[in-house]
């Protein structure tokens, strides 16, 4: 077989909560196309870990992003016969309970010679002895705190599963850009330490693993940046040439569109300085980039520069023990600005008689809410400045310890109702946990991956 | 006359000559904008001063204001250190990701020159 010039590879999924449908036509598209192709599914966010370590601790055979299954599924049947392996870090917190679920439903439909990989090697809870702490856990972390313990992994492991013929390779925590890296380097045999090259695949995963946020998702502007069909922004898909030159399309059929604006937002996205954004795989560098639009959906990247790999790995610890309370009353008509506003002053006299321990933010929902301050003080300009307004929401919200106080505090919400000033309706409360994370680094010798194969 | 100059002083808003899109990494904001036109690239990197940003973002007390400049892209990333109310994280705030402040950047009016 001669060595190929030219891939495809998509992403049907840019985070947990994304939508499933679009994958579908990506995979049909896919489908369509020769030569190597991928497709990545990318379900995991910062907290996402901590939350599946909790399910897998409530029921062992949990623990994989909870809606994995609702993106798989659907694909498998047009994935296997083509020959388009898929690659995902939804195993979360527990691949291999993961892929014991897909290996029943490959047996369902058909397709119990398929063979899957699983990637261990980025949990390293067990390294956490609390009377032998390692050395790279932050000693200001409350030991008793940590829920989760996972090290961002590279690429290598997922290029090794796809040589040894996996057709779906399922990752815990691996670099979202890594699962793209992973699958070039399988097609093109590049090698991990040619870092030019490790850029180029890097810059395509980062393109892509946001999924349609590069296809007109997170982006629509009207009159100042119009999306068509804004309903079905379909998959992104990167053609990369051997050469090196990558272009970023979308799912055939599909609504959104890609061009140099959507192209250049993504290209930024999360990233601090554009010259080193340090993965595990090699170091992007994209001071020199540009972007050239092709018209038609086609955005060819150009000037990616690549540097070596850090020599520590970046990893995250989960966190509980924190409470997370919101409560809502709306105040609406003539008035309704002083109303809601006299019950935000209620709210923190009252606050700082019952709950003295907590410190609550209350915004004004409609006047100043997502643009303010936990001190307030946007609030308070914004209010000077002649604010004004008829359907006004007030919002509380408040981060603790402490959950008897929360909810003490969240009560004292709904007591607006009868004690509070007039017209005040749409009370709604919650509380829940409030995982948090907490970044550490480690020496990447300290770090290996094996596959497991099911 | 006097309207007209009037218009002139008020100067040009931000999003009408630029985009932006936001990102977060626990309390780090980041902010990427681009000018429309091309042309426009050299104004924005005059007038969107580190010191208008921090002006602009105030409230939330930034520990630092990074811009890093990327004229083959018409834009800057602009990196705003413990922006967040603790982010993700920690925050209180409604949108604990920030994801709604490119647009507070866009709603500055900066110098026409």
């Amino acid at each position: 077989m001669s060595e190929p010039e030219l891939l495809h590879i998509g992403y049907g999924a840019g985070f947990a909560g994304d939508r499933p449908d679009a994958a579908i036509a990506l995979a049909h598209d896919l489908a369509e196309r020769p030569g190597p192709r991928y497709l990545a599914f990318e379900l995991l966010a910062e907290r996402t870990l901590a939350e599946t370590q909790q399910r897998r601790l409530a029921d062992p055979e949990q623990g994989y992003a909870e809606r994995l299954f609702d993106f798989l599924d659907p694909v498998l049947p047009i994935c296997l016969p083509a020959g388009i392996p898929i690659i995902t870090n939804g195993g979360a917190a527990h691949p291999v309970a993961a892929a014991r679920r897909l290996r029943a439903t490959l047996e369902r439909i058909g397709h119990g010679g398929a063979r899957i990989a699983c990637v261990l090697g980025d949990d390293l809870q067990d390294a956490l002895d609390p009377h032998h702490p390692p050395a790279w856990l932050p000693r200001e972390v409350p030991f008793e705190d940590i829920v989760s313990c996972h090290v961002y992994i590279g690429a290598e492991s997922v290029t090794r599963a796809l040589e040894e013929g996996a057709d779906v390779v399922i990752c815990g925590r691996i670099a979202d850009p890594s699962m793209a890296v992973g699958a070039i380097r399988h097609a093109f045999g590049w090698s991990a330490t040619d870092w030019q090259r490790t850029a180029i695949a890097l810059a395509t995963g980062h393109l892509l693993e946001c999924c349609t946020q590069v296809t007109g998702g997170y982006f629509a502007d009207p009159g100042f940046k119009d999306v068509p069909d804004p309903a079905h922004p379909g998959c992104p898909i990167v053609e990369l040439k051997r050469s090196g030159e990558l272009v970023v399309t979308k799912t055939a059929g599909s609504g959104g569109v890609v061009n140099a604006r959507t192209v250049r937002e993504q290209l930024l996205y999360e990233i601090h300085d554009p010259g080193a954004y340090l993965t595990p795989d090699g170091v992007l560098d994209l001071n020199e980039v540009t972007v050239i639009d092709h018209g038609n959906d086609r955005v060819e990247v150009t000037g990616i520069r690549g540097h070596p790999a850090p020599d520590t790995l970046k990893g995250n610890l989960g966190l509980g023990g924190l409470w997370f309370g919101e409560a809502g009353i709306s105040y609406a008509g003539p008035n309704a600005l002083a109303r809601a506003r006299l019950a935000r002053d209620i709210l923190l006299e009252r606050s700082r008689e019952q709950c003295p321990q907590l410190s609550p933010r209350i915004d004004l929902i409609g006047v100043c809410s997502v643009l303010g301050d936990d001190r307030g003080e946007a609030l308070e300009q914004t209010m000077a400045e002649g604010a004004t307004g008829t359907d006004v929401r007030v919002r509380l919200g408040v981060v603790d310890r402490d959950r008897a106080a929360i909810a003490r505090l969240l009560q004292e919400v709904e007591a607006l109702y009868t004690n509070g000033p007039a017209g005040g309706g749409g009370v709604r409360k919650r509380l829940g946990e409030s995982l948090r994370t907490s970044a550490f680094t480690i020496d990447r010798t300290l770090v290996s991956t094996t596959l497991r194969w099911f | 006359m006097q309207e007209t100059s009037t218009s002139a002083d008020a100067g040009i808003p931000l999003f009408e000559r630029a985009h932006a899109r936001a990102g977060d990494k626990g309390n780090t904001l980041n902010i990427s904008v681009f000018v429309f036109d091309p042309q426009d690239y050299d104004w924005l990197v005059r007038e969107l001063t580190e010191t208008r940003i921090r002006e602009r973002f105030a409230a939330r007390r930034p520990k630092a204001v990074h811009r890093y400049l990327l004229p083959r892209l018409g834009g800057m990333n602009i990196v705003l250190e413990e922006v967040l109310e603790g982010g993700v994280n920690a925050s209180a705030a409604l949108d604990r990701h920030g994801k709604t402040l490119g647009y507070h950047l866009l709603g500055m009016t900066l110098p026409r020159h």
